[in-house]
């Protein structure tokens, strides 16, 4: 049984626009210590992917259908005090803006309190020493002294310190780090990661990071799954992402990122402009911005396809190779555009 | 460096800024001020046709650097060079701001909603009287649409029709509008995604071959700077720690705070991102109302010594157009 199992989740926002399919059909779980990368661009359904797993999505967005299972318990649908139990204890969060995710009317010492006293049955004192203990493993200089302070008299790092002292107070199973890095400068997100990286070693937990940095997933993840348009495009280890990405947008971003291509050259960008979540092409979610668009991929979507063990994507063109390596003849497989 | 237009003989400095100052005074106090120094004492110069990034983390000045040079902040001590004429009067500064522009950070508050896209990038041509009859404006917009990639039909849209990539382009077609030789680029991508932000990397390219444009680029994205620059200039609280230029810079950096900056950069590659040391500072950035002494990256450099707390370093050159502020750098 896996740690985490998320089933064909369908999470939209019903707008005055209309619905705004912000998480279109996903599955993937995560086990016990692993280290899930979650990449694409903003739209993609990245955030919202986590704020349903937390079940804390706010109107007008709602899970349509799906699953999520913690250690088995379906979480959908769950009574609240089910959740509780959960939310913040087994399955905790960190923000991505550390700057409006703590209450400005509040010392850090009552937020942290909160966090221990409502998951554990510490009494004060044992809470106050444990909320010490955190600043300390966070590497807050200092602690005591923060301890009394407010949240505007930190600085960004150290209140994402904080948040995730706050995060791992109740020793989490799975910890979701929803971009923790994007506000902060990046001798800070260097210490962050750091911080992250080792309490991820130490606690055992399971950690799904949320980001659109390719650089930052690079060096800490164990799987990746990139997302466009609510949708998987691609999930496989960090190795076959970066080495043999098989989806087209995967390939696209790898060659768009200006540390990937020599100095002088010029970048490759991907064309077109970003998906518009209300109107949803009919086949691939990628394919008006695909160069190697194939009629099929403007009508049907793909589900997935295991290209390598452990590694699936969405893409047609990957279809497209396994038949003509099996030498198949198939009339649909034309230039499309 | 393939930028042909680099003139190397005679050095022609399009730019030369010195000693430049730019101190706010912030209330500390009832009744009280101190000066925050935003820009300490730099100097620099750009030549005709290159580009120089300018990186360093938030509050280390480089925006204010950029806005000080266009006279958007008068600057509080130093001098501005353009072609050798020196910026310090208002005859000076609307001649200087006919040749030079600037595209700012945020194409989403940088742009106003209640106009209309053509009438967004003829306001630099209403300001200085660039056209004689309206369809020599109109013409003109519409050169300026095409120029920077957007369909010129769309003058008569209003800003929020537009995508973040699409938004940048009216920015940077505002900026083009006066034909300038100079362009403060001040983050131009960073609120882009990846994908649209190396369309707007690869026209800022095009455009100064095409124009032969000068730019000063600043971003906190070392990448990005390293992709578009000729030279780097790395800033630390107000002040410049490196300069060189783009090979030398990244491969041999030598101001402590430029070599764990480039270590800390997260690289989209798995197998280096895994065997690369990191040097992780420590701390914060000090606030730049209480710069400590001496050197301003003492408190967090791994190599600080007593005289790192008692003397200012200078910038000095230790190679050949290398520049580096540290008592700790030998020449070479």
């Amino acid at each position: 049984m896996s740690l985490l199992e998320v089933k064909d989740l369908h999470t939209s926002f019903f707008t005055p626009a209309g619905e705004v399919k912000a998480v279109n059909g996903i599955s993937f779980t995560i086990e016990k210590g692993e280290v899930l990368g979650i990449v694409g661009e903003s739209g993609s359904g990245k955030s919202v992917t986590a704020y349903s797993v937390m079940q804390i999505l706010s109107h007008p967005g709602k899970i349509v259908s799906g699953s999520i299972k913690f250690k088995g318990q379906e979480l959908i649908g769950a009574e609240d005090k089910v959740l509780n139990s959960i939310k913040g204890n087994k399955i905790s969060m960190i923000f991505q803006d550390p700057m409006t995710s703590l209450n400005p009317v509040y010392t850090i010492q009552n937020q942290l309190l909160e966090a221990i006293l409502l998951h554990t049955d510490r009494n004060k004192n044992d809470a106050e020493k444990r909320a010490l203990e955190l600043l300390k493993m966070v590497g807050v200089n200092d602690p005591s002294k923060r301890l009394k302070q407010y949240p505007h008299e930190l600085s960004g790092g150290m209140r994402q310190r904080v948040m995730i002292a706050m995060a791992i107070a109740c020793e989490p199973d799975i910890l979701i780090a929803d971009e923790p890095t994007t506000a902060l400068d990046v001798t800070i997100q260097a210490q962050i990661l750091d911080i992250i990286q080792n309490l991820q070693k130490e606690l055992g937990m399971a950690t799904i990071l949320i980001t659109h940095d390719l650089g930052v997933v690079a060096g800490l993840c164990d799987n990746i799954i990139v997302m466009y348009g609510g949708k998987i495009a691609e999930k496989g280890t960090t190795n076959q992402i970066f080495y043999s990405p098989k989806h087209e947008y995967t390939k696209g971003l790898m060659r768009s990122i200006p540390s990937s291509v020599e100095k002088g050259k010029r970048l490759v960008p991907i064309g077109g402009v970003p998906i518009d979540l209300l109107n949803l092409p009919q086949g691939c979610a990628f394919s008006p911005r695909c160069d190697k668009a194939m009629k099929i991929c403007l009508k049907q979507n793909l589900e997935h396809i295991e290209a390598e063990e452990g590694h699936f994507t969405s893409c047609w063109a990957t279809v497209k190779e396994i038949i003509e390596k099996e030498n198949i003849e198939g009339g649909v497989l034309e230039n499309g555009k | 460096m393939e930028n042909k237009t680099i003139n190397h003989k005679n050095e022609a400095y399009l730019l030369e800024i010195k000693n430049l100052e730019q101190y706010f005074n912030i209330k500390t106090g009832f009744l009280k001020t101190s000066p925050l120094k935003a820009v300490d004492d730099i100097s620099f110069a750009i030549k005709k046709g290159e580009t120089l990034g300018l990186v360093g983390e938030s509050g280390c000045g480089k925006t204010t650097v950029g806005r000080t040079i266009l006279n958007l902040y008068k600057p509080t001590g130093g001098e501005i060079f353009h072609n050798g004429v020196k910026i310090d009067n208002r005859k000076a500064i609307k001649q200087f701001r006919r040749k030079a522009a600037m595209v700012f950070q945020d194409p989403y508050s940088s742009l106003n909603p209640r106009m209309t896209v053509g009438d967004i990038i003829g306001e630099p041509l209403d300001v200085h009287k660039l056209y004689s009859t309206r369809d020599e404006r109109k013409q003109k917009i519409q050169e300026l649409m095409t120029l920077v990639g957007l369909s010129s039909e769309h003058s008569t849209r209003y800003v929020h029709e537009f995508s973040g990539g699409q938004r940048q382009r009216i920015g940077i077609a505002r900026a083009l509008a006066v034909n300038p030789e100079f362009i403060v680029c001040d983050e131009p991508v960073s609120a882009l995604d990846v994908s649209i932000q190396a369309q707007v990397i690869n026209m800022f390219k095009d455009l100064q071959e095409q124009l032969n444009l000068t730019y000063l680029f600043i971003a906190h994205d070392i990448h990005v700077v390293e992709h578009i620059s000729n030279r780097i200039a790395v800033m630390y609280l107000g002040k410049i720690v490196e300069i060189a230029d783009t090979e030398d810079l990244t491969n041999h950096s030598l101001h402590p705070y430029t070599v764990s900056l480039m270590s800390a950069v997260p690289i989209a590659n798995p197998e280096k991102a895994r065997k690369r040391k990191r040097i992780i500072l420590e701390g914060d950035v000090p606030s730049p109302l209480n710069v400590p002494s001496g050197c301003s990256f003492r408190t967090r450099c791994p190599h600080a010594t007593e005289i790192c707390a008692n003397k200012t370093p200078l910038l000095k050159e230790v190679r050949k157009n290398h520049y580096v502020s540290c008592h700790h750098v030998e020449k070479n």
